[in-house]
C-alpha cells in the first residue's frame, strides 16, 4: 500500500509554509503527524498533488503558559502532551485523554494540531477542546484570527480552517482551581476510535455544579457540545437523579452512524453511559 | 520518469543515502534499499508495529513515515541493537525468557521495548503492558514478552 505520487514540501517555518500553500493551491495538503493522512493516502481515499510537511517548524511546538492561558503550537505531539508537567497540573483533562489516543507509537508522531483540524468526529481531541472551552490560532496570508472550539467543527472532515490557512496554535483558558475533570472512552482495543466517549469539565459550587462543559465524541458528524445537559446540570447536585437527566438529555442529541462498532441505538446508549461516568469521575475530582 | 530526492541520515550510526520518491514508505527504503529486513511488514495499516524502529527518541512505525521525512534523522532498527558481538540485554532477555514464538512480531517488540525502558528505566509490569500496546503478537499471548522486559530492566538496572 503506497500513497500515489505527490510533490514534497518541507518548510522552516510558518511564513514559508502560508506561502507555499498560497502558491500550490487547493491541490495541497499540510502534513502532521501523518497518522491520519498517510493511512488515508494509501487508501486512495486523499491523493493530494503536493504534501507541505509541518514537521520542521520548530515554532509550531511546545507548550507554555501565558498569563491565564495555556498555549500549545499545534505541532505538539501526544507523547508530548502526555509528559507535560504544566498540563498534569493545570489541564489535567488533555493528559487524560491524549492517553487514549491511538498507541504508544502513535502518540510519537500524531499531533494535537492534527487531530483537531483533520475534523474527524472520532478523534478524540474535538471533544476535549470543548469541554476546555479552548480556541485556536488559525494564520493565514492575512495574518492570524482564533475562532473558539465552540463553532470550530463544521461537518465530517470540515472546520473552519481556509485553505490557504494553518492552524498554528491552541489556547485553552486555565481551568478553574479545583475543577474536576474526566474522559471516558469506550473502545474495543487499543488503537480503536471511540465507540462513544465523552469529556467533562466540571466546577462545584459546595454540594451544587457552579458549572458543566461537555463534549461528546463520534457521536454526530461533528463532536457535539452537550449544551442542554450542561444547562440542566448548572445548580444541581450530581446524583443518580440528575446523572441519568444529564445523560438522556446528551443521548437526546446524539446521531452516531452505525459501524463494526454498533449499531445508532447502542452507540446512543454508550454515550449516554460514557457521560454519566465522565460526570461521576470529575465530581470525584472536583473541589469545592 | 518518477521524480526522486536523496535523502542522508543516520541508520545504527552509520550516515547512509536513498533515492526515492516522495511518496516512498520508510519500512520499504529499510528493508528494499538499505537491506535491512529486520523491520518486518505485517499490517502495513500502522496498528501491528512489527515495523517498529527509533526515529530520533521516538518509536515509530516505520510503514507510515516517508522517507522524505527521515532527512538528517538517527534511526536505530533492531540491527543496530547488537553492540561487539553481543546481544542487546532485551535481545538476550527475549531468548532466555522465550519471548518469542513465531519471531514474526519481535523486530518491532525490542525495538519498541529499547525506547520504553530509556524512557522508563524500571517499569512495572502496567507500564510495560501499556508500553508495547502498539506492538501485536499472535502467538504468546504477551506474558513472556512482560517477563523478558522485565528481565531485561533489571539486568540494565544492574549493568548501570
Amino acid at each position: 500500500m503506497i500513497p500515489a505520487a505527490f510533490d514534497y514540501h518541507a518548510p522552516r517555518s510558518v511564513a514559508d509554509a502560508i506561502k507555499l500553500l498560497g502558491q500550490l493551491g487547493p491541490e495541497a495538503k499540510l502534513l502532521a503527524g501523518g497518522h491520519s493522512l498517510l493511512p488515508m493516502m494509501k487508501l486512495r481515499f486523499a491523493q493530494p498533488a503536493h504534501l507541505v510537511d509541518l514537521g520542521r517548524i520548530a515554532e509550531l511546538r511546545g507548550i507554555s503558559q501565558v498569563g491565564n492561558e495555556i498555549r500549545i503550537g499545534a505541532m505538539t505531539t501526544e507523547h508530548e502532551l502526555l509528559s507535560s508537567k504544566l498540563l498534569a497540573e493545570k489541564a489535567p483533562l488533555l493528559v487524560e485523554g491524549a492517553g487514549w489516543i491511538a498507541d504508544p507509537q502513535v502518540r510519537y508522531k500524531g499531533t494535537i494540531g492534527g487531530d483537531i483540524s483533520h475534523g474527524d468526529p472520532a478523534n478524540d481531541h474535538p471533544a476535549l477542546m470543548i469541554a476546555l472551552d479552548a480556541s485556536f490560532v488559525l494564520t493565514g496570508p492575512k495574518g492570524e484570527r482564533v475562532v473558539k472550539a465552540d463553532g470550530y467543527f463544521l461537518g465530517l472532515y470540515s472546520t473552519q480552517l481556509a485553505a490557504d490557512e494553518i492552524l498554528t496554535q491552541i489556547r485553552i483558558p486555565v481551568p478553574a482551581a479545583g475543577s474536576g475533570w474526566s474522559y471516558q472512552k469506550l473502545k474495543r482495543k487499543t488503537g480503536d476510535f471511540a465507540t462513544a466517549a465523552t469529556a467533562v469539565m466540571l466546577q462545584m459550587k459546595g454540594k451544587s455544579v457552579a458549572k458543566a462543559a461537555i463534549g461528546l465524541t463520534n457521536a454526530g458528524p461533528t463532536v457535539l457540545k452537550a449544551r442542554e445537559a450542561e444547562a440542566y446540570l448548572a445548580g444541581k447536585e450530581i446524583n443518580d437523579a440528575s446523572l441519568n437527566e444529564a445523560a438522556r438529555l446528551a443521548m437526546k442529541i446524539c446521531n452516531p452512524t452505525p459501524d463494526q462498532r454498533g449499531d445508532a441505538d447502542y452507540k446512543r446508549a454508550m454515550c449516554g453511559e460514557m457521560t454519566r461516568r465522565a460526570l461521576q469521575a470529575a465530581h470525584a475530582r472536583a473541589k469545592a | 520518469m518518477a521524480k526522486t530526492q536523496k535523502v542522508s541520515f543516520k541508520l545504527n550510526g552509520k550516515p547512509v543515502e536513498a533515492t526515492v520518491e516522495a511518496r516512498e514508505l520508510l519500512i520499504y527504503t529499510l528493508r528494499e534499499k538499505l537491506a535491512h529486513t529486520g523491520p518486518h511488514i505485517g499490517c502495513e495499516t500502522s496498528h501491528c508495529g512489527a515495523c517498529t524502529v527509533d526515529l530520533d527518541g521516538m518509536s515509530v512505525k516505520s510503514c507510515t513515515v516517508l522517507t522524505v521525512q527521515c532527512e538528517g534523522a538517527e534511526l536505530t532498527t533492531i540491527e543496530g541493537m547488537e553492540q561487539g558481538g553481543a546481544l542487546h540485554a532485551l535481545q538476550q532477555a527475549f531468548h532466555e525468557e522465550h519471548g518469542l514464538q513465531c519471531g514474526y512480531c519481535t523486530p518491532g517488540m525490542i525495538t519498541r521495548a529499547y525506547r520504553l525502558l530509556k524512557e522508563n528505566p524500571n517499569p512495572s509490569e502496567q507500564d510495560i503492558r501499556k508500553g508495547i500496546a502498539g506492538n501485536l503478537c499472535r502467538c504468546t499471548g504477551y506474558q513472556n514478552i512482560v517477563k523478558a522486559v522485565q528481565s531485561a530492566a533489571k539486568k540494565l538496572a544492574a549493568a548501570r
